[in-house]
């Protein structure tokens, strides 16, 4: 198997350090004052040019916030956060406003390049990529650049940071903005709400296929720096897009935050294909550093038979808190979570969905992969509902936990509530072990600890990775092996 | 050759002793059958060659063409030429029969510092090996041994065996849950592997086996060690008159 030689090829290449997006960048940075208060959010809506209705609707966040109580209710531990101890705001000072590439810092392409990322759209065109991606590349609390936009704008499709969209698209902002999670959503949304600092926009208009895939790359560079990202992307009557994200941050000592919101919207007959590689920095093996993941993700099925499916690696983050999902509104819309959650070291993950069936003959599928090894935690929690009036609903959900090694732990918490007699709902879960004879039998044949621990773990995940766009499974195939290596001995 | 020198073998946490100063050689090209009651150890010297880390080696050596195989991995010796036909083979749900072959022969031929098979020989070899054990095409794309009934599993073993080409297969009674026509194909295919570099180890209770499986020698083993060793005839010896003498010889 090709991908499984190239992985175990890959995994050899790594240092003692396994993780190889650790590198920063260093560059002259515009920061915000350290510490949170409304002259910070004053300073972040000033820096983006924000007009004066964007600002209101921060400090009315803000103020929320203050309030709020940090929820406890996840399988997670971690010390309290000091909210005032972090920079909400970290620019590179050369890009203030690049218009092409040509002025964006080539400090900044090369990280990217690094990362795999091409930027330039000739060396896309000419690279090795089989087709056509999109990238909005967020560096700390900016978007550095947006391909491909022109080609996009021809289909009618906007695709620009959310910094532009606030100035470019008000109306479609003001319209969409926190109406799928509301601004008092929950302590870490509403941060977001006041602090967010960019994220990408997405616009299809009615009867439009997009023409290749749009994808953000979350890119956290500089120290002591939460990264807030906002997304939003609305899929009108008949249209269609595919959409990834990806992240890493350099490897530090300290927390960082990542409190992110996204918001999904279609309409009548629209689907959104949401994807997800999620490999922040997830600290030392002793669970020294790493980034928290506090994101909240949801998606609202506005119009009957839309579509909005949820596909989710995640290998990153020292700790997992994120939930996409689905609020099946129009009648015979259709949600999917689709997840792989691998943790190792001192990993704890907390993850799942929310498939809220309101309209008739809703149906969703969930399908949770969790693979626990080292001293890592993982929790997978759903909940799936159906109101009164959701006849017919219809769910299935299917939740499998891998363990490796003795240490780790897996733990399943499934909410159900139906209120409507029509509805059905499947529950199945396993959890297994990678066990000692599987391991020998792989090992009788030839292959390494290594090589047999992979073969079995794609294994594992095969139907979710199939979810996923091509060019990105075999990235996420390799990254859960690399996510593992060291857990077997 | 295979040589096997005062072997004494125990279960991991030393709580039983299972070989006993067990001694067997087995010449390229030969079959040795190996035959006794439950519990004499037949299963436990398989997986002891093979390299499974449940036991712990006491002392003695096992040799193949002269290297140390106790020094190895399990891995390791599969590269070496080791094949263990298993008598319980494992489910891997998932992993397609075919790319679980593909990575087991690469895997061997970039340990002995070989090249790797071109995807179109790879195929070609494998879909001539599968008709000859008729083994459709299907199961190949299905889970490796995932809902494959205990014949399926057995013929898919004996695939294995021919892709990989070991200098020294060992059989674990490969027979149990066969009916006649399937334990036909299967000692078909283990035949046809038959050659003057390769040896074979066939393991089994019964002597049915060795009808179409014909040893070159055949070993008796009680208590963890080969109390009697004989020709293809000891084979028929056994399945008239039974262990019991053999047995008690030793208890004696």
């Amino acid at each position: 198997m090709v991908a499984v030689k190239e992985t175990v090829e890959q995994v050899k290449e790594l240092d003692v350090d396994q993780y190889k997006y650790g590198f920063s960048t260093d560059l002259e940075v515009d920061k915000a004052p350290k510490g949170l208060s409304e002259d910070i959010v004053r300073f972040i809506s000033a820096k983006k040019g924000e007009p004066e209705w964007m600002l209101e609707w921060r400090l009315d966040a803000y103020r929320r916030w203050l309030t709020m109580t940090e929820p406890n209710w996840a399988r997670v531990h971690y010390p309290k956060i000091d909210f005032n101890d972090s920079y909400y705001y970290a620019a590179p000072k050369k890009n203030a406003a690049p218009k092409t590439l040509d002025e964006v810092d080539p400090a900044i392409l090369d990280a990217y390049k690094k990362l795999g990322i091409p930027l330039r759209e000739q060396e896309i065109l000419a690279g090795v990529q089989t087709s056509k991606v999109a990238v909005d590349a967020v560096f700390d609390s900016v978007s550095v650049v947006t391909t491909f936009k022109e080609e996009l704008k021809k289909a009618g499709v906007i695709f620009c940071s959310i910094s532009e969209a606030i100035k470019e698209h008000p109306e479609l902002v003001r319209k969409y903005l926190g109406s799928v999670v509301p601004v008092t959503d929950n302590y870490y949304a509403t941060l977001n709400c006041a602090v967010f600092t960019d994220g990408s926009f997405v616009y299809i208009p009615e009867g439009v296929r997009c023409p290749m895939e749009l994808s953000t790359y979350f890119r956290i560079n500089e120290k002591n720096t939460g990264q807030f990202e906002r997304t939003l992307i609305i899929a009108e009557k008949g249209s269609y897009v595919s959409y990834l994200e990806g992240c890493t941050a350099p490897q530090r000592d300290e927390n960082q935050l990542h409190a992110a919101v996204v918001e999904l919207v279609t309409m009548d007959d629209a689907e959104i294909k949401y994807s997800t590689v999620q490999n922040w920095y997830p600290g030392d093996a002793d669970g020294k550093g790493g980034i928290y993941n506090f994101v909240t993700k949801r998606g609202d099925c506005r119009g009957a038979n839309s579509k909005i499916s949820w596909t989710q690696v995640e290998t990153g983050s020292a700790i997992t808190w994120k939930y996409p999902s689905c609020i099946l509104r129009g009648d015979n819309s259709r949600g999917e979570f689709y997840s792989i959650a691998v943790s190792n070291g001192m990993q704890q993950v907390d993850s799942g969905t929310k498939m809220i069936h309101l309209g008739k003959n809703t149906t969703s599928r969930i399908i949770s992969k969790g693979i626990s090894a080292g001293r890592s935690q993982n929790t997978y929690r759903g909940q799936v509902s159906a109101h009164r009036k959701a006849s017919n609903a219809r769910n299935f959900t299917n939740c499998d936990s891998l363990l490796i090694g003795e240490q780790c732990g897996a733990h399943t918490v499934p909410y159900l509530e139906s209120k409507n007699a029509s509805a059905v709902f499947e529950h199945e879960a396993t959890t297994s072990k990678i066990s000692e004879e599987q391991m020998f039998y792989c090992r009788q044949r030839g292959l390494s600890a290594e090589e047999a621990t992979a073969l079995i773990v794609n294994g594992f995940v095969k139907d979710v990775l199939q979810q996923l766009p091509m060019e990105f499974a075999v990235e996420a195939q390799k990254l859960i092996s690399i996510s593992l290596e060291g857990s077997v001995g | 050759m295979l040589e096997i020198r005062n072997l004494h073998v125990a279960i991991e946490d030393g709580s039983k002793k299972i070989l006993n100063g067990l001694d067997l050689t087995i010449h390229n090209g030969e079959v040795a059958a190996i035959m006794g009651p439950n519990g004499s150890g037949k299963s436990t010297l398989s997986y002891v060659i093979a390299g499974k880390p449940d036991y712990e080696i006491l002392d003695g050596e096992i040799l193949l063409d002269g290297e140390n195989l106790l020094e190895m991995e399990a891995d390791a010796r599969a590269a070496a030429g080791v094949f263990l036909a298993f008598q319980y083979p494992l489910e891997i749900p998932g992993v397609a029969t075919m790319t679980f072959l593909k990575a087991a022969m690469n895997a061997q031929s970039r340990a002995r510092g070989e090249g790797e098979l071109k995807t179109p020989d790879f195929m070609r070899r494998v879909k001539l090996g599968a008709e000859k054990l008729g083994i459709p095409q299907e199961m190949l794309r299905r889970g490796l041994n995932v809902g494959f009934s205990g014949g399926e599993k057995k013929r898919m073993e004996i695939l294995q065996m021919a892709l990989l080409e070991p200098s020294i297969g060992i059989l674990d009674e490969t027979d149990s849950g066969l009916d006649i026509d399937a334990l036909k194909i299967v000692s078909e295919g283990v035949n046809a592997l038959r050659s003057a570099d390769r040896s074979f180890l066939v393991i089994t209770h019964y002597q049915r086996l060795l009808n179409y499986i014909v040893p070159d020698t055949v070993h008796v083993m009680s208590k963890g060690r080969i109390v009697k060793t004989g020709g293809k005839e000891l084979a028929l010896e056994l399945e008239a008159n039974g262990y019991a003498d053999y047995v008690s010889d030793v208890a004696a």
